[in-house]
């Protein structure tokens, strides 16, 4: 644990996500109340709160999936305008940020091998033979090699998971966002894709997860954030966040889910 | 009705070959326009989806002009009277090919658009977010799995502008309908000729029927 703490930023010290007062409403509803986030190389920070309290709708802010009203986000280098119009920036970002669903949205008319070489082969324009050994070995290192030729359909839910992470990982993000990965898998299939993504923590990839897996985040996170009513109430590394929580709201939310 | 009227199976079958005369024509005029409307579908179809509201206000007008008029009138405005505005005659066959056209136009936008609406919203964000343009994203994930769903409505609209064709007798194409009538003017055997008209138009959508499930059951795997 304390190696993944001290584990040194990649060349450039610059943040992958710089985000500063971000504010976003759904009509009345204000989702998002200045909400300050900055994510360096290397770096894998887990976004915890209540159901409601705006952490999806964050991190999807960050590759442009939702707009936002007022702020400033930077992500890879670029500006992410507000009105999250398909912008040559914005799909270049997106290119270099990877995102796994909560419900997988593998493309179901498309086999696990074609899933995963899509976009390699058309936005990266690799070429078929290269975009395939690499679709393999992506496949091989979640653990599910032999499934290459089947369709979305035939696989478990752990299973499709673990091609959706595949699919992400084949464009080579620089940075990977992970919406409830877990949510909508069956108790005993939560265990495989957090052991995926365990590995790619380890092997240094920069990470925003959210999720209700609170042993997997206090194990993998160098950073834990915690999300109320759209404002950050209170972050810090997993042992000052769920030994020593100072916020009272943060207390009564961790007694609530870890008590269970 | 005693023995002087009956039913007259030489003169049902005596009538097939000038029946089947007119088979080509009726084929010719419904899948011509049908693959025209189909691009008008989805032209239309993709302008009704846009966002902006200067794109689809024509497709919504097209949609309810086209749909909210008889193809009968449509056909006739078009071999009567659009030659008055272009100053020379329109080909019967023309007239009755860009009738089913723009008539299967409308309704094939309806279709075009609940195909592409029934996607879920993740596909696109998943699109999206590997990066894919949003026409790639379209093109590639959106377009293959809506057209799917769309492929038993557009079977059902095949079937519906075939029939359709029928009414075309009235400007003389000599399409089915059209050569049983003049077969019945001079022999008198409008039971035989009409059952045998009827029994030929059932035997060309029955076999699209049949292709259109097949396409389907294909259609089905890796859903």
């Amino acid at each position: 644990m304390s190696e993944q703490s001290n584990k040194t930023p990649d060349t450039d010290t610059a943040p992958i996500v710089r985000m500063e007062k971000l504010n976003k409403h759904f009509g009345s509803l204000h989702v998002l109340k200045d909400v300050d986030l900055t994510v360096t190389s290397g770096e894998v920070v887990v976004i915890i709160g209540a159901s409601g309290s705006g952490k999806s709708t964050l991190i999807r802010c960050i590759n442009g999936l939702e707009e936002y009203q007022k702020g400033h986000l930077e992500v890879d280098g670029k500006v992410l305008k507000p009105d999250g119009k398909s912008s040559r920036e914005l799909q270049q970002v997106r290119t270099e940020v990877g995102m796994v669903f909560q419900q997988f949205n593998l493309f179901p008319h498309l086999s696990v091998i074609d899933n995963i070489t899509l976009a390699p082969t058309k936005v990266r324009h690799a070429s078929r033979a290269e975009a395939t050994k690499t679709a393999h070995r992506l496949l091989e290192r979640v653990g599910i090699a032999d499934q290459a030729e089947k369709y979305p359909s035939q696989l478990s839910g752990g299973q499709q998971q673990r091609v959706a992470l595949a699919r992400a990982l084949a464009m080579e993000p620089r940075l990977m966002l992970f919406d409830e990965p877990t949510s909508a898998l069956d108790p005993e299939m939560i265990g495989e894709v957090l052991d995926a993504m365990r590995e790619l923590a380890r092997d240094g990839m920069t990470m925003v997860i959210v999720t209700h897996e609170m042993n997997f985040a206090r194990e993998v996170a160098d950073r834990v954030i915690y999300i109320h009513k759209g404002e950050i109430v209170e972050q810090g590394t997993p042992e000052a966040v769920f030994d020593a929580p100072q916020n009272e709201r943060t207390q009564s939310f961790l007694s609530r889910v870890l008590t269970h | 009705m005693n023995g002087s009227f009956e039913f007259n199976w030489q003169a049902a079958l005596d009538s097939i070959p000038y029946l089947l005369a007119g088979v080509p024509y009726t084929l010719l005029i419904s899948f011509g326009g049908l693959a025209i409307g189909f691009v008008i579908g989805m032209f239309f179809g993709l302008l009704r989806l846009s966002s902006a509201s200067w794109l689809r206000w024509p497709a919504i007008v097209y949609i309810e002009v086209f749909r909210g008029t008889p193809v009968l009138v449509q056909v006739l405005f078009i071999f009567y009277g659009l030659p008055q505005l272009l100053g020379g005659p329109i080909d019967a066959i023309t007239a009755g090919i860009a009738a089913i056209a723009v008539n299967s136009g409308a309704y094939i936008s309806e279709v075009v658009r609940g195909g592409v609406q029934s996607i879920e919203r993740g596909q696109r964000e998943a699109g999206l977010s590997l990066g894919l343009s949003r026409t790639q994203t379209f093109r590639y994930i959106i377009w293959p799995q809506g057209f799917r769903r769309m492929i038993p409505a557009l079977g059902n609209q095949g079937i519906i502008s075939i029939k359709d064709t029928s009414l075309f007798a009235v400007i003389g194409v000599g399409e089915l309908v059209r050569q049983g009538q003049i077969y019945i003017a001079t022999t008198f055997r409008a039971l035989e000729v009409y059952l045998m008209v009827a029994l030929l138009y059932l035997a060309i959508t029955l076999t699209l029927s049949l292709l259109l499930r097949l396409l389907e059951r294909k259609g089905l795997v890796g859903q």
